[in-house]
């Protein structure tokens, strides 16, 4: 049997661990094109800042894919002969397979205004992106950053740390609109300036501008012009489906798979962000752009492909995070509507996440210790816990185990009510038989 | 309850790890490193994380480094059971 798998994130090297759990003879081989191979790409952020060396964000040695036993072809694909079982490189070259998995990931959407293309406009999708951004920042000189959710952030926090004088332009009222609440993003945004950012509310880049081909300001849409030295974007990430659109899979917002991670085509399988799963206890097609289900999408997808059929489970989104600074809990579902920010789904992301039925909120905490919760009728639907973590991991487990909370349910819903402590002692009464 | 102890502010830090040992929540780790960069002596904390696995090296001093600076909040403390005190 011939295994082969487009891409080097966690969802192809999580599929080469299932493949050989369940088949020790058949032959991998793994077609990449990021020079860097298969490192973390959620700890750029932390590469950005200063946290980490590169070295650090590589988890597997050369040691550990050589026990592996798979063959790394660097190249691009760029065609599924589906008939013929055959997957063309830009080389030239052809990679013939009984089973193909496209993990390619999803790409930053471009910052479609004039001047995008000039020198020192910048994203963060990997990490020759990561080491761009910190050869160009420049300490005191001015810096751009526009676009919402996580990454938006981590860029900004990253040029802090590297001594840039940051504006933060959101076009709208406020951050990350459609996953958090005012109060939260009012938290993030006092916490960016306190750190020294400048905030731009309801701005939008018209152009950017520059001289002899390198940025050197930024023109807005009511005419103001902010100089600076950078500008760099997260508008949003859009799943990688050209190749599976050219070959004749069926595609939407990514390449649509059943649970089994199967496309349209009984021996092509998709994983990570570049798929759009689906669920079975919604009935919905979901894209994540979330590390682990990546991981558990690409694991799931292997087991399938060397014949042991399993079904991917989606367990409510979660993810956690640092905010400005703050580390923040998010799950299940929590916020509704469209962020101004984002022009497509952002990376740590989850559409499950904006999709608000009806639900009471409860809430608490004044400062940076806040617990929002999601009620539905019997359970919680979604938590965001930002600072204190504490009731992260509980949270966790009372969501996706879907435990009936209507012993508290009153309760947390009454005026001034203490839900941090009314969740732990209700986690502390059920937690025996669900912590595991 | 043994676990609301947890909660207790007032709780014993020193008590808890001396008795307890690292306990990854694997769904949460992106293998960033910075727990493994961070170990003192020199432990795969990030590679314990990928197999969800407790920290039971004989090395591991539990000095907390790793589970105070993980930026997801993956690694916690939790009392073995070789050596806690009954209630």
């Amino acid at each position: 049997m011939r295994y082969v798998i487009i891409g080097s994130g966690v969802a192809g090297i999580a599929a080469i661990e299932a493949i050989r759990s369940a088949d020790r003879e058949g032959e991998i081989f793994l077609v990449g094109d990021d020079p860097y191979g298969f490192y973390s790409r959620p700890g750029l952020a932390y590469y950005l800042t200063g946290e980490l060396h590169d070295k650090a964000l590589f988890p597997r040695t050369a040691d550990d894919f050589r026990r592996l036993r798979f063959h790394y072809i660097k190249g691009r694909a760029t065609q599924v002969l589906r008939a013929e079982h055959v997957l063309h490189l830009a080389d030239e070259s052809s990679v013939p397979y009984d089973r193909l998995l496209i993990a390619m990931g999803a790409h930053a959407i471009p910052l479609g205004v004039p001047g995008a293309d000039l020198d020192g406009v910048l994203k963060l999708d990997h990490m020759q992106d990561a080491k761009r951004i910190l050869k160009q920042a420049r300490r005191g000189k001015p810096a751009v950053v526009i676009g919402g959710g996580i990454t938006a952030l981590e860029i900004t926090e990253g040029l802090r740390a590297r001594g840039m004088k940051v504006h933060y332009l959101l076009r709208g009222d406020r951050y990350w609109s459609n996953v958090l609440d005012e109060h939260e993003s009012h938290i993030i945004e006092h916490r960016l300036r306190e750190d020294g950012v400048t905030l731009h509310h309801h701005a939008e880049v018209a152009e950017v501008m520059g001289t002899k081909g390198k940025v050197n300001g930024v023109r807005l849409g009511n005419g103001k012009t902010l100089p600076c030295k950078l500008v760099a974007y997260a508008i949003g990430v859009r799943p990688q489906v050209e190749l599976a659109r050219q070959s004749g899979l069926a595609v939407d917002r990514g390449i649509t798979v059943n649970e089994y991670l199967q496309t349209s085509d009984p021996d092509i399988f998709a994983a990570g962000d570049v798929a759009q799963v689906y669920d079975p206890m919604s009935g919905r097609s979901i894209l994540d752009t979330l590390w682990n289900p990546a991981r558990e999408q690409g694991y799931t997808a292997g087991l399938n492909m060397a014949g042991r059929t399993t079904a991917y489970i989606k367990p409510p989104p979660f993810n956690v995070t640092r905010l400005a600074g703050l580390t923040t809990t998010i799950i299940g579902t929590v916020g509704s509507g469209r962020d101004h920010d984002l022009a497509g789904i952002a990376r740590g992301d989850s559409e499950t996440w904006r999709q608000l039925p009806d639900a009471m909120v409860a809430q608490t905490g004044f400062d940076v210790n806040r617990v929002r919760l999601l009620l539905g009728e019997k359970t919680l639907l979604g938590a965001i816990v930002m600072g204190d973590q504490k009731l992260s991991f509980p949270l966790q487990k009372i969501i996706s185990r879907h435990v009936d909370i209507s012993p508290i349910r009153d309760r947390l819903l009454a005026p001034n009510a203490k839900v941090g402590d009314i969740v732990a002692e209700f986690w502390a009464s059920c937690s025996a038989g669900l912590k595991s | 309850m043994k676990f609301l102890r947890v909660f207790n502010r007032s709780a014993n830090k020193h008590a808890i790890l001396t008795a307890g040992q690292v306990v990854p929540d694997s769904a949460r780790c992106v293998q960033c490193g910075i727990c493994t960069y961070n170990c003192p002596v020199g432990i795969d904390v990030r590679d314990h994380a990928w197999r969800g696995e407790p920290v039971r090296h004989s090395h591991c001093i539990t000095c907390g480094e790793c589970v105070a600076r993980c930026p997801r909040g993956v690694l916690r403390f939790e009392q073995t059971d070789l050596f806690s005190k009954e209630d």
